[in-house]
């Protein structure tokens, strides 16, 4: 049951508790449950809302920056993470394999407001090797959502 | 002028659901649920591979049975999913749609005045297509009752000695009956018997909802005189690419082949090229569409419930028939109604047989959503009509 709550809740954390326990062919006694105890595991950890902020006049830059670090001695990449989550502006932040080794997601109200980031905060870091700033343009597809296309029903309307 | 036209097939009726088709396209803003196609997109790895096919240049016909590398597919599916076994070089036959292989078993079977029977509701083109070949159709009626299952004991009273075919038209469109394992090994017990054969049409199998679908082919004395139909378009959602396939013993699908190549000469090939990467590497979208599909037909079940509508659990396909017979209307009448007052379209169940008067094909391939809303409506739409009644 976790598996279809969790696939049917990661697309519409909206969805009234009564109509997914029917969906679902369950109880809504246990649908509550199960919520609750995936909430007090850390499975759940939020119930964000996916927004199209191109479409608002709210002015914000997104930037991916590659990040490359020595790792500490006993303490791996996970000192170094912290040191730069703990930023409020830092949205994400990836240990990743391959050319670099953070991927940290910047939010932003201009691009000066990043690069400062970028030059005050990050690049001095001790451990913090080199950066490479990329700015998002335009988003096609975010969280399994095209967000460019709306979905139209095209069929014939009545077909046998 | 001499009549052009052949007696016979003016004598065959247009679609019930022509009517409805041509009232609904008129209005701008109604809401339908009378689709009977997915509303997933063919998923994408299958229409890439589609797609690729024609910019390397796959657009010659292929052999007239099909791509060898799809019915060696077509083979090892069957085996993975129902547990039957076909060569693919003499017992499959790739078609355009399930439809065509419906036509040509049909007509690679029947001699003229031999019966077929038919078990409705059912599928709109197995009348027709029987009255093409001469054959004489024979309606075997289905119960609510029975869960619009096919019994041992109807199939029985149906049978003279000049019956030939039995279609088997399970997960049924427009019931959404299913027959299980019991079901089909008593109706096998009377075919073997009086040795009749059977055309299978299995295109909704893999969209149960109660087990996994069981195919006649699978009880013992059954494969060698079953016709398999089954084809791409539901459980792939590939209906414009028109693709399906049928398998059977070697003697009927060599004559169906032989039809085939006269009329056809081949099913679309760049279809086909999908269809092998949709056999490969679809099982896993299948299994994402079914789960969709029973949450929303468990919605369904639940608003009918609620709203105090009677309609049998339908463990298949993609449609549920609930019976409006409380409402002293015919289906065709309410359907009307309904499509009027509410802007909802819905098909009457007669369109699919006259055992389906009294009831409606609602289809839930739809958003739930989409669904939520119509079914609103019909709540209101009901609930007047109760009203009007009691006054």
């Amino acid at each position: 049951m976790r598996e279809q709550i969790l696939s049917i809740i990661e697309k519409n954390s909206r969805i009234d508790l009564k109509e997914l326990a029917v969906i679902l062919g369950v109880e809504e006694i246990d649908v509550v449950n199960e919520l609750a105890a995936m909430e007090a595991e850390g499975i759940i950890c939020g119930y964000h809302t996916l927004i199209d902020w191109e479409k608002t006049s709210i002015e914000k830059v997104e930037a991916l920056i590659e990040v490359r670090v020595t790792p500490q001695r006993g303490q791996g990449f996970d000192n170094i993470a912290e040191r730069i989550y703990k930023y409020p502006e830092v949205r994400s932040v990836y240990l990743i394999s391959g050319a670099y080794d953070l991927l940290v997601i910047l939010d932003g109200k201009t691009l000066r407001e990043v690069s400062k980031f970028v030059s005050d905060k990050l690049s001095t870091q001790e451990s913090v090797l080199s950066t490479a700033t990329h700015f998002i343009l335009k988003k096609y597809k975010d969280h399994g959502t095209i967000l460019t296309k709306k979905y139209e029903d095209t069929r014939e309307k009545v077909t046998p | 002028m001499r009549n052009p036209l052949s007696d016979k097939v003016v004598t065959i009726k247009p679609s019930g659901i022509r009517k409805f088709f041509d009232i609904v396209s008129e209005m701008e803003d109604a809401i339908s649920l009378g689709v009977g196609e997915p509303d997933f997109d063919t998923p994408w790895h299958i229409r890439d591979e589609g797609i690729y096919s024609l910019e390397k240049g796959r657009t010659f016909y292929t052999s007239n049975s099909g791509l060898k590398d799809l019915k060696i597919e077509i083979c090892n599916y069957l085996e993975r999913r129902v547990g039957v076994k076909y060569h693919y070089q003499d017992e499959v036959l790739v078609t355009v749609g399930g439809s065509e292989a419906i036509d040509i078993a049909l007509r690679a079977m029947i001699n003229p005045g031999e019966e077929v029977l038919i078990p409705q509701p059912s599928y709109v083109s197995y009348e027709p297509c029987a009255v093409l070949t001469d054959a004489v159709p024979v309606i075997i009626n289905l119960k609510a009752e029975n869960e619009f299952r096919l019994t041992a004991q109807e199939l029985r009273d149906a049978i003279t000695d000049k019956t030939k075919v039995l279609i088997l038209p399970f997960p049924n469109n427009p019931t959404g009956a299913i027959m299980e394992r019991k079901d089909l090994e008593e109706i096998a017990e009377v075919i073997i018997e009086n040795d009749i054969f059977v055309i299978s049409d299995e295109i909704y199998s893999e969209l149960t909802y109660k087990g996994d679908h069981v195919s006649i082919t699978c009880i013992p004395g059954m494969q060698e005189r079953t016709v398999l139909i089954n084809g791409f378009s539901k459980a792939y959602a590939m209906t414009g690419w028109r693709l399906g396939y049928a398998c059977g013993p070697k003697e009927i699908i060599a004559q169906m082949t032989k039809i085939h190549q006269f009329a056809i000469m081949c099913a679309p090939t760049t279809s086909q090229y999908a269809a092998v990467e949709a056999l490969k590497n679809g099982d896993e979208d299948v299994k994402q569409m079914r789960e969709a599909y029973n949450q929303r037909r468990r919605y369904l079940m639940h608003a009918f419930k609620e709203m105090g509508l009677e309609c049998f659990e339908p463990y298949g396909a993609f449609y549920v028939f609930p019976c409006i017979k409380e409402f002293g209307m015919t289906s065709e009448e309410f359907a009307t109604r309904f499509l009027e007052e509410e802007k909802v379209a819905v098909v009457p169940g007669t369109a699919f047989g006259d055992s389906g008067e009294g009831f409606l094909r609602i289809s839930y391939a739809y958003s739930l959503e989409n669904l939520k809303l119509a079914i609103g409506k019909l709540n209101h739409f009901i609930s007047r009509l109760r009203e009007e009644k009691k006054a």
